[in-house]
Parts: structure tokens; sequence; C-alpha cells
């Protein structure tokens, strides 16, 4: 259902179309190969030995049992590392320093986290591993843990690192202190908007930690020659990310490394960071022979990186009339155990969505003793908006308006300038409002009976662009083989296929998609930030291209006229002087020999037009006021998707996002326990939604094309996750008269606030926390 | 590593009877992925709590994870390799293709096994009943929808060619 109709609509013939996936028929029989369905011959199998503390500085490690166990066959610890230099890198799509990255991935003088690597073992066989792995010992000091990011900022608090570069707004300075960065933007003067406001709420907003909850456990395998070669196996976000950050951290040429992407079981940011690969190559050099390294998943929800908790104040300002004359926000972002910048892509999203005449950012990474932030779909954008669509909801009821008219008349739209300082270009969040405000689903009525109500709140993610490339091989036949850089995490490859078919005037059942090593194809970048049907289904678009033109001088040899003549329209090359059949790739593919031999067509670039992509979920809940639980009775996704390529998968881009989101706004997160132990290691106790959580999510695809793609492609995986935590929480808050600021919105936390608003409600004195109301204007 | 700790265990995988060399610390995953190659079936957390491992073992839907590979001996197992009839895929496994039922595919060997165990059980299970069939298969990618949809969809199918 296409709410806006695209500039060219019905012009595309491959585009919009389901084909099944190429790569389909292996992921239902069972014959997909993943990372740990690597074997290779003589394999030996790694385990890796945690820090049973949270923080602490290590005494000593004795190796000495564990390589004296029969079948051991190699024993590394921090001293096998290369010193690194304090040098920060862009890794995917966070930083990290170099030094810091070789103590991430093996301890040396402190520990950080509870299940920080600290040595490692190969043996004959996983079981001797671990065996060998528990005869490791290792003393420890044992400092105190600080994992809340309030508590870390104050003066007092356990310190991570003895001195740290921070950059504090722009400057770089040696600091002794747990932050990290601290991001300011700025716009107009916010004190002025708000003394002219004739409404301004201002109100705190926590939210936990959370996991990426992939199913599929980190593994990878890795193969060292004598001669320096090396190659990995494993299931990763990006085959280059890999190859560059194992090349840092063990000081290698990435001419040496040769990384295999096997397919991929979900990553949604998680899989970019190296964990295993360092490791696995490391015991490889050591023992002479393949090493494979698996990950179990306590050890992925207490060591791998997940997404920040966050503490934030929202304050915004409005006129009668609804405009926002100034908003402000302040927020403290978990780093985990390592500088990060996750806290500043928060910042950068926050106010996205609205014209903010007047207003002031201030975000704040701050380093606790958790594993080391990763990204989480659409990074920092779920909780920064959760906030500032709270408020908004808030405001809506206060100033009369209705949801999506106040948050039309405050639309971020082209032209205008963000609070980080980007011009908008040509952006969906205006049609994607209006088409929400025309679903059926808000047309109908709101749910009305008791402990029932509708929420709304808007998503946003920037998108990103960064390095892709392809290549086009045109077959003897006149079908295509799409090789790119970019790993399938979702579908991608079915895609490819379709750009590269609408381009060449195939079918896109006669392109063979597939995802090159990093032998094979040219840099890319990692599959994330919604990039890769934007930059990379561009390398496809530019290497079609490429195909197109190489063939042009072809047909012209055929036709024995001048190359100039040829043009490729509508799907087949013609003439322009006429009197030419039009020829299709097809047909020409078999005369590529006589004519000149083999066409690859070759396609790479540095992206930077992505279009950023807005969302708005609506959801009817019921709560039961006993127990505290939210069933969702209805529930709509409306999505500026630019141009949908494969629309079944975008609606299950859409779907699953939402999903993820929901379990976010309502189960999921991270419980430690006083000595800074995560309690909740497990998929029982970290609750993911299950088929019984989630409702039909009916998906309305906007398609505002991306001026920077040739299909207007804008990217989709992201921005859906964006909108639940909002949509949920003004949802339950309308439904129970209470509103909960804190995530997430479970059981025992909604029981609480309703009986709390019972007790309160005895009681003559309002002082309630949490009741809806706004807090008057300022005088 | 002394034989004492390791066992020979033969069972029906898919039909055919395999014999393994199993350690005894072998759950009946590892047992079909490292030692039989059957590498089909998928590990997300072996604590019983993803339903990524389910194969069938004399006729009733289990985590893999769970079973210890010497339980095994004598039993009658399917995994997803065993779902298609030689070349032609199982009606589950095209309607999942066709709805779009998978984005990475490491739950889906998990669904379509559990999906086929509820088939058989129940031609014609309503929507409620498939949720609460697949309640213990954890997807993290699709939200389950076109999970659902391909299932009923399959049953549907299943049920019309039956006629
Ligand atoms: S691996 Fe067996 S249930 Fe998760
Ligand atoms: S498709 Fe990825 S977990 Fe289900």
């Amino acid at each position: 259902m296409a709410a806006f109709t695209h500039p060219n609509h019905g012009k595309y013939k491959v585009i919009g179309t389901r084909p099944i996936r190429h790569d389909g028929e292996d992921k239902v029989t069972g014959r997909a190969r993943y990372g740990a369905d690597v074997h290779q011959p003589g394999m030996l199998h790694g385990a890796v030995l945690r820090s049973p503390h949270a923080h602490g500085r290590i005494l000593s490690v004795d190796t000495s049992r564990a390589e004296a166990l029969p079948g051991v066959r190699a024993v590394a610890t921090a001293k096998d590392l290369p010193e690194l230099p304090d040098k920060v890198m862009a890794s995917g799509e966070g930083i990290e320093n170099q030094r810091y990255m070789s103590t991430r991935i093996l301890a040396g003088e402190k520990v950080l986290f509870k299940g920080h690597p600290i040595a490692t073992v190969a043996a004959d066989d996983p079981w001797i591993a671990q065996d060998a792995a528990a005869l490791i010992e290792v003393k420890y000091e044992v400092l105190e843990p600080v994992l809340d990011v309030l508590k870390a900022m104050e003066d007092g608090a356990p310190r991570l690192h003895d001195k740290i570069t921070a950059t504090l707004m722009g400057k770089k300075e040696q600091v002794d202190s747990n932050v990290c960065l601290h991001t300011r933007f700025q716009a107009g003067d916010p004190e002025a908007g708000f003394a002219e406001a004739d409404l301004v709420i201002e109100r705190e907003f926590r939210t936990k930690t959370v996991h990426q909850g992939y199913i599929e456990p980190h593994h990878a395998t890795a193969l060292a020659l004598s001669d320096g070669q090396i190659t990995i196996w494993t299931s990763t976000q990006g085959a280059f990310a890999v190859r560059e950050q194992v090349a840092t951290v063990l000081k290698k040429e990435l001419s040496k490394i040769k990384v295999i992407p096997m397919e991929i079981g979900g990553g949604f940011g998680g899989k970019i960071p190296v964990y295993l690969e360092p490791l696995a190559v490391l015991l490889s050099e050591k023992s002479g022979k393949p090493v494979k390294m698996t990950m179990s998943r306590a050890d992925i929800f207490q060591a791998t990186g997940p997404a920040s908790a966050s503490a934030s104040r929202v304050k915004f300002g409005f006129k009668k009339d609804g405009t926002i004359i100034a908003a402000t926000f302040w927020a403290a972002y978990e780093a985990g155990a390592y500088p990060n910048i996750y806290g500043m892509m928060g910042a950068m999203c926050v106010l996205a969505p609205y014209k903010i005449p007047n207003g002031q950012v201030d975000v704040y990474d701050v380093m606790t003793n958790t594993p080391k932030v990763a990204a989480y779909r659409a990074p920092s954008s779920p909780q920064a908006l959760f906030g500032v669509e709270s408020v908004m909801d808030e405001a809506s009821k206060a100033l009369g308006i209705d949801p999506i008219e106040l948050r039309l008349m405050n639309a971020a739209e082209e032209g205008e300038q963000r609070i980080d300082g980007l011009k908008w270009p040509r952006i969906g969040m205006i049609e994607t409002l209006e088409a929400a405000r025309d679903s059926a689903h808000y047309k109908s009525p709101a749910p009305s009976g008791p402990n029932q109500a509708r929420g709304l709140a808007i998503g946003f993610w920037v998108n990103a662009g960064m390095q892709s490339s392809a290549t086009v091989g045109i077959n003897m036949d006149g079908t295509a083989n799409v090789v790119t850089g970019s790993v399938d995490i979702g579908g991608s490859r079915a895609s490819m296929a379709i750009m590269a078919a609408e381009t060449l005037g195939l079918k896109a059942e006669e392109v063979r998609p597939s995802v090159g090593d990093t032998d094979s194809i040219g840099h890319t970048d990692i599959t994330a930030g919604s990039r890769t049907t934007y930059a990379t289904g561009h390398a496809v678009y530019l290497a079609s291209l490429d195909a197109i033109e190489q063939m042009k001088p072809r047909v012209a040899k055929l036709w024995d006229c001048d190359p100039a003549e040829v043009v490729f329209e509508e799907g087949a090359f013609r003439s322009t002087k006429n009197g030419q059949e039009p020829m299709t790739v097809r047909q020409l593919g078999p005369k590529l020999p006589a004519t000149g031999g083999p066409v690859q067509g070759q396609g790479s670039l540095m992206a930077t037009a992505q279009g950023s992509g807005f969302g708005l979920h609506i959801a009817d809940v019921e709560v039961d006021p006993d127990t505290g639980k939210t069933t969702i009775l209805r529930y709509t996704a409306v999505q500026d998707v630019g141009t949908a390529i494969h629309p079944a998968y975008v609606e299950g881009q859409i779907i699953g996002g939402a999903t993820q989101g929901i379990g976010w706004a309502l189960n999921e997160e991270y419980v430690h326990g006083d000595k800074g132990e995560l309690l909740n290691t497990g998929f029982l106790d970290y609750r993911m939604p299950t088929t019984l959580d989630v409702p039909v999510i009916e998906t309305i695809l906007v398609e505002v094309p991306n001026p920077g793609h040739p299909y207007g492609v804008r990217g989709v995986g992201e921005t859906p996750i964006v909108p639940p935590l909002g949509t949920m929480g003004n949802a339950i808050a309308g439904a129970i008269g209470v509103r909960i600021r804190e995530l997430p919105l479970s059981p025992p936390r909604v029981q609480a606030a309703i009986a709390a608003k019972e007790n309160a409600a005895g009681k003559t004195e309002a002082a309630r926390e949490t009741t809806a109301k706004p807090v008057p204007a300022q005088s | 590593m002394s034989m004492d700790t390791k066992r020979i265990v033969t069972a029906s995988i898919n039909g055919a009877e395999i014999s393994v060399m199993a350690d005894n610390r072998m759950s009946l995953l590892e047992m079909l992925r490292d030692a039989a190659g059957l590498t089909g079936t998928k590990e997300g957390c072996m604590t019983g709590d993803c339903g990524a491992c389910s194969v069938m073992m004399n006729g009733r839907v289990v985590d893999s994870c769970l079973v210890m590979a010497a339980e095994a001996e004598g039993a009658e197992i399917e995994t997803v390799e065993g779902i298609a009839d030689g070349k032609n895929l199982h009606p589950l496994q095209r309607k999942f293709l066709e709805h779009a039922a998978l984005q990475c595919g490491i739950c889906t060997p998990g669904f379509l096994v559990s999906a086929k165990a509820l088939l058989e059980k129940n031609p014609d299970p309503s929507d409620a009943e498939t949720r609460y069939w697949l309640a213990g298969n954890l997807c993290r990618c699709t939200g389950y929808q076109q999970i659902i949809d391909a299932v009923r969809d399959a049953a549907a199918e299943m049920r019309s060619s039956a006629k």
C-alpha cells in the first residue's frame, strides 16, 4: 500500500516486485552455512577464560596447569598481543582506540566488566579447552564497580581508567573521569524561547541496557599459515571490518588476511566489533592448526556490546497554538568499559523530527563496568526519542491538539537546518504523518474500554552511506552475476539482483547475486546503518551502468555503426539512427566473445547522499490492572522508505524492527546484582518477544524517493525500532492514567504504578511524581 | 582423552542408520552437527530457550540441546534436512520462501521442524493455535507475522491437496 505516489510509480519493471530470494532454498533446507557450520581438517577448539569480577586489577595469571593438560595445543594471554598506540580509529558505526581495543580483546592490567576475556586456550576438543581454561589461575584485586551512568558521573565514583583522553565539546583533554565524550549542539536562544512559551514541560527518563539478541551466537574460525597468510571464517556484519580490526590488534598487513563471511544469523549492530576472531588467529599462529571459537549465550549477554542504558531530561516549550518555541535535551548514555560515541548519536537524533528554533542538546558518554556498548538498530535514537515523544504526547493533551496535528505543525522538512548543523535534503516526515493521519487505523475510533487507550510516536534514523563495491559480470547467455561486499543479513541479495535486473533489462531470476570475501571484491563497509540497499545498491547500479557502457561498442560492432549511436533504453540497446531492432543483454550475451571478450562492470563509491528515514507507529493497547501486563490490540507502522525495492523484505524490516522496539519498551532489560554481575544471562530471563507477545503489525509504506539514489532508496531497517518505545509509553499512560518514564514498562512496573496511583488517589495530597500533568509555563 | 569418556551411539537420522562416537558430555545437537555433519539444526542458546535446535525424536519435538547424545541410542530422529521429499520442497518450506518468513534464517530450521509437527497433529490450526505451538521458537528478525502466515498457508495447501 503506497500512500504517497511515487514519481516513478509504474515506471519500474523489477523494482517493487517480490521475487523469491536467491539464497532461500539453502536456508529452508538447512544447507546454508553459518559461522558455526565451518569445519576445517585438523581443527582445534578454543575456549576463553573470563573475569568473574566486574572491576578488578589483575595481579597474576598462571597458565602452566592449563598448558600441561593433555590435548591442549596453545594458550594465549594479553602478553601475546602487540603493544598498540593511543590512537583512535573509526570502527564500523563507532570508534575504537587501538590500545583499548587490544585490552578489550584480552585484558592486561585490569578487568573492566564481568566476562572480560583474560586468556584463551586451543585444544583437541571443546571440552578439553573448557577444562584447560578453568585451570588457569588468576589473582585479582577486586575493585568496586560502577554500573549506573549517573553514579559514574559523580566525582567520587570508581574510575575505570586512570587517565583518558576525553572530547569535551569538541576539545580533546586529558581527564580523570568516566565521561569520555560531551556533545553539545545549540540553536538560537533556548532561555529566551522558554520565556516566550505558553506551556513548558520538563521531564526525566531512564532506560535500561538492552541486547540485540541475535539468535546465532558469535563464531570464528581461523587458520594462520607459517608464511603469515591468514584465513578467517566468521559470521559478521562486515568482512572488511573484521579484516581491519584483526589487522590492527595483531599488527598485520591487510593483504595478509582473507576474511570469508559466512551466512549470518542476525546482528542488528552487535556483530560489527570483533571478539573471537583475533583470539582464533593467535591460537592458530601458536598451534599451526585451524582453530574454531564459539561463544555461549551467557557470554554473549555479559561480554558483547549491548545498547546503552540512559538517563535523560527533556524540556519543551510550546506556544498556545502548538508551535515548539524551544527545546533542550540533557542525557547520559552508557558507554560501557571503553570510550564510545553512542551518546553522540543520540544527540544527533533527538530533536531531528521537529523544527526547533531555539534549542540545546548536551549528551555525555559515560564509562561503566559493563561491556563496551555496540550499535543496536538505529543506535541511541530510541532512548532519546522515548523522552521527546512522551513529552509531545503530554503536550498534545495539555494543548488539546491532536497528536498527529501537533507533530505535523512542527515537522522537519527540506531546507530546514537540524540542530547538529545539517541542512535537510528531501525527507518524508510530513508525508509519513499524513499517511498515518489518513490510515484506517487512525481513523477508527480509539479503544475506549477500561484500561484501554491509543498511543503513537515518531521515530527517526539518519541512515548511513559509506563505502561499497560491486561487480556485474555478463555471462555468455546474457544473464548476469552480481558480487558485492555486503553481507546479506536479511535478504539483501534479492534487492541487489532486483536493482541490477532493473538496470540491465533482465529478470530478477536472471541475475545471480552473491556476497564476496575480502579477496574477491573491493572494500565494502559494514552491513549496518540501513546502508546496504542504499549504498551497495548504488554500487550495483554503477557496475551495471559500467557493463552497459562496455557493451555499447559491441553492439555498434554488430550493427556496423558508430558507438555513439547506441543507447540503452527501456531494457535494450537501441540505435538513435533507427533501422535496427532493439537488442537485449540476453541477445547480446552469446555475441560477446566474438565482439571483444568478456564484460565485467565495476562500481564503487563513497556514498554520502543517504536519505534519512521517519516512521510513525500507532498502537491500541489494553492493560490488565491486576497483573500490569499490556496487550496490544492493534498496531500500525507507517514509514517513509524512499523506494521499496523488494516490498516483502521492506515490510519484514519494519515488522521485525517494531517487534524489537516493543520488546525494548515492554520487557527487555539487563538486571545486575550488587557486585555488578549480570543476573539474566539467558533467553529465559532476558525476555524477548515470542509469537504470543506481538500482534499483527500493519505496515504502510510511504515512498518519498531519496534524490541521492538512482532508484530513490532511503534505507529502511533501523527507523522502525525507534517509535515503539514512545508509542507504548504513550498508549499505556493513556490506558492507566499514570505516565511511567522508566523502561521497560514490564508488568511489575506497570502494576506498581497503578497501585501507587490508587494509593495517592486515597490521599488528598497530589504529590504524584508520575502523573501526566504538565509543568506550568515558567514565568 | 581415554575411551571411557566416549561411546558409540546409533540412531536413525532422517531414515538412515547412523553411528557416531559421542563424548559423554555431548548433546544430541552436537552429535547431529559435529559428529554426523548435519549442520542444518542450529544452536541459539544451549539452554532450551530458543528452539533453534528443534528436531523430532521418536515423534515428539525436542530441543536437541537438552538431550544427551547417549539418550538418542536407538531413537528415530528427523531434522530439517529430512523435511523435503527428495528434491521437492515441503509445502512449509515453499511457503516460508513465498511469505518472506525468514530474514537471517538461523531460526528457520527450528520453526520448520516445529511447524511440521504442528500440522501433523492439527491440519487446520487457527492463528492463536499456531502462535501458541510456536511460542518456544524465538525469531529476532521477522516479528513472527510472516512465519505464522506461512504456516497457515502451508496448512491450507496441504488440506486442499489431501482432498
Ligand atoms: S539451542 Fe536448544 S533451545 Fe536454544
Ligand atoms: S530470521 Fe533471523 S532469527 Fe528468525
